[in-house]
């Protein structure tokens, strides 16, 4: 088993083929979307493979340190970053290539005209314990 | 109160209710709620005779849930004089689980997940978070695991070796959480050598009791990775190691090799050496040769690399590892070794820094980070 984050971006992936932005769609669009997510997630629930699903406000602010005593600098948002995350999954699944079929399941999710958005979502597998056996 | 008491006769009291006339799957659940509660009451009242107890409430449960299922009604009256199994008959029934659980039509996630409820006696929370997901999602798995397996008799005999790559496994998965997995994993192998008499069985016993030897000296501050040749020799488990190759000595006595054996005859040979430079590499070699004819694992082929490297020399070790397919993990971790020690540093460097990007966990991840950064620290002087 392992684990993968399929991780959703505001900005930074490719275009998706079906790309009207949310506040575009009608209500219920936007409805059908958000019960398709639902139950995606409640369906990877019962196949045993669901780890967590959140969602990002846009509104992202940069901080660093300033040095000794002096208050964290912040900076932004920046409205050219290229990079926004817009959300993520995490699941725990057999193989990779589940993970793959996964992620392509989500990325049908309807958008406009309930057609699906082939959105573009990044794979990336988690960093895990080192097994204990490996000479 | 004695948890571990209440995990080894969990397999026991699923085995009763099975005798009665439950089927697998509601058994296990009878089972885990009587555990939950065993849980929750006996810290306060602690029942003088165990395994009664389980078997009453756990038969109890099983009742409520057959009368809440009108179609299992008539289980009720088939079962309640059967007379309790004798001695014999408990060790079987706890065998037969272990070959339910390792089913070979469960994938191994749901295998290991069957396995450490319904004969480790975990609670599905503590399976969870032994792997660090939600308890709902690890209740699922368990749920599809025994319809998976609904249609399997449960006196079927199984295949050993389906149980033991569960067990290697649970082992090796060296994930979080308050449950210590790799204990649970001994437990488990320790109980199955009891029960049977397959060499391959102790020889994963002994494996893994080798290897848990050195489980303190294998991790620094912070969780930081200490390959075996810096590990503080010191601080290994001399009685583990004793009693692992006690283990394994038996085995390999009665000349039926197999993988887990070979194995466990390498761990013996690192757990046996003062250091590195006195360990016996030439037979680690051999019996690395041994292992590729059991197993043909590209894996194996890997690590034979290493050894030969340290047993004949750098460039030994590179030409056994031209046989070897670069895509495997390690790959480049073995390469940059090996190419250190035969003075190659620019590309050791260089080699030592991709393993880095490839590596699977954090502290593997960290460890060759710094043995990258300590190569470029010699290049510069």
């Amino acid at each position: 088993m392992a684990k993968y984050l399929l991780l959703k971006h505001y900005r930074g992936a490719p275009a998706a083929a079906n790309d009207v932005p949310m506040d575009q769609w009608t209500p219920e669009e936007i409805s059908a979307h958000v019960k398709y997510m639902e139950d995606f997630a409640s369906r990877l629930e019962e196949t045993g493979e669901f780890v967590d699903a959140r969602a990002l406000s846009p509104e992202g602010t940069f901080v660093r340190y300033d040095g000794e005593g002096r208050p964290p600098v912040t900076d932004g948002p920046f409205a050219e970053t290229k990079d926004l995350i817009a959300g993520w999954m995490v699941i725990d699944v057999d193989s990779y290539e589940r993970a793959l079929d996964l992620a392509a399941e989500l990325s049908a999710a309807p958008g406009a005209g309930g057609k699906p958005i082939h959105e573009w979502l990044e794979v990336r597998r988690f960093l895990t314990e080192p097994p204990t056996i490996t000479e | 109160m004695d948890e571990a008491l209440l995990r080894t006769l969990t397999p026991t009291v699923i085995g009763v209710l099975v005798r009665r006339g439950a089927d697998f799957a509601a058994a296990e659940d009878a089972v885990q709620e009587a555990l939950v509660e065993a849980l929750r009451v006996w810290a306060d009242d602690p029942p003088r005779d165990a395994k009664g107890w389980l078997v009453t409430v756990a038969w109890r449960k099983f009742l409520d849930a057959a009368r809440a299922d009108s179609s299992r009604r008539h289980r009720e009256e088939l079962v309640e004089a059967e007379p309790a199994p004798g001695p014999g008959e408990a060790a079987d029934d706890t065998l037969r689980l272990y070959f339910l659980c390792a089913h070979p039509s469960l994938t191994p996630a749901s295998a290991v997940a069957l396995t450490l409820r319904a004969v480790g006696g975990l609670t599905t929370r503590q399976i969870a978070q032994a792997h660090l997901v939600p308890e709902a999602t690890m209740a699922q798995r368990i749920s599809r695991a025994r319809r998976t397996v609904s249609s399997v008799r449960f006196n079927q005999p199984g295949d050993v070796a389906t149980v033991l790559r569960v067990l290697y496994l649970v082992f090796n998965e060296g994930h979080g959480g308050d449950v210590d997995l790799a204990g649970e994993a001994i437990r488990l192998t320790r109980q199955l050598f009891a029960l049977t008499d397959e060499p391959e069985v102790a020889g994963l016993l002994a494996l893994m009791l080798l290897h848990h030897a050195r489980r303190a000296s294998r991790t620094g501050p912070g969780g930081r990775l200490v390959p075996l040749a810096d590990q503080d020799r010191s601080r290994w488990d001399t009685r583990l190691i004793a009693e692992g190759v006690t283990i394994l000595q038996a085995a390999l006595a009665r000349d039926r090799l197999g993988e887990y054996q070979a194995q466990a005859a390498i761990a013996a040979l690192h757990a046996d050496a003062p250091s590195t430079c006195e360990t016996d590499w030439v037979q680690i070699v051999e019996w690395y040769d041994e292992l590729l004819l059991l197993t043909g694992s590209p894996v194996v082929r890997l690590n034979r690399a290493v050894a030969v490297g340290e047993a004949d020399g750098p460039q030994a070790g590179l030409a056994a590892l031209a046989g070897v397919s670069p895509g495997l993990p390690r790959y480049a971790a073995v390469q940059a070794y090996l190419l250190e020690r035969a003075g190659d540093l620019g590309q050791a460097a260089e080699l030592y820094a991709e393993a880095a990007r490839a590596a699977t966990s954090l502290p593997e991840r960290d460890h060759l980070t710094r043995q990258a950064a300590r190569v470029r620290q010699l290049l510069q002087e």
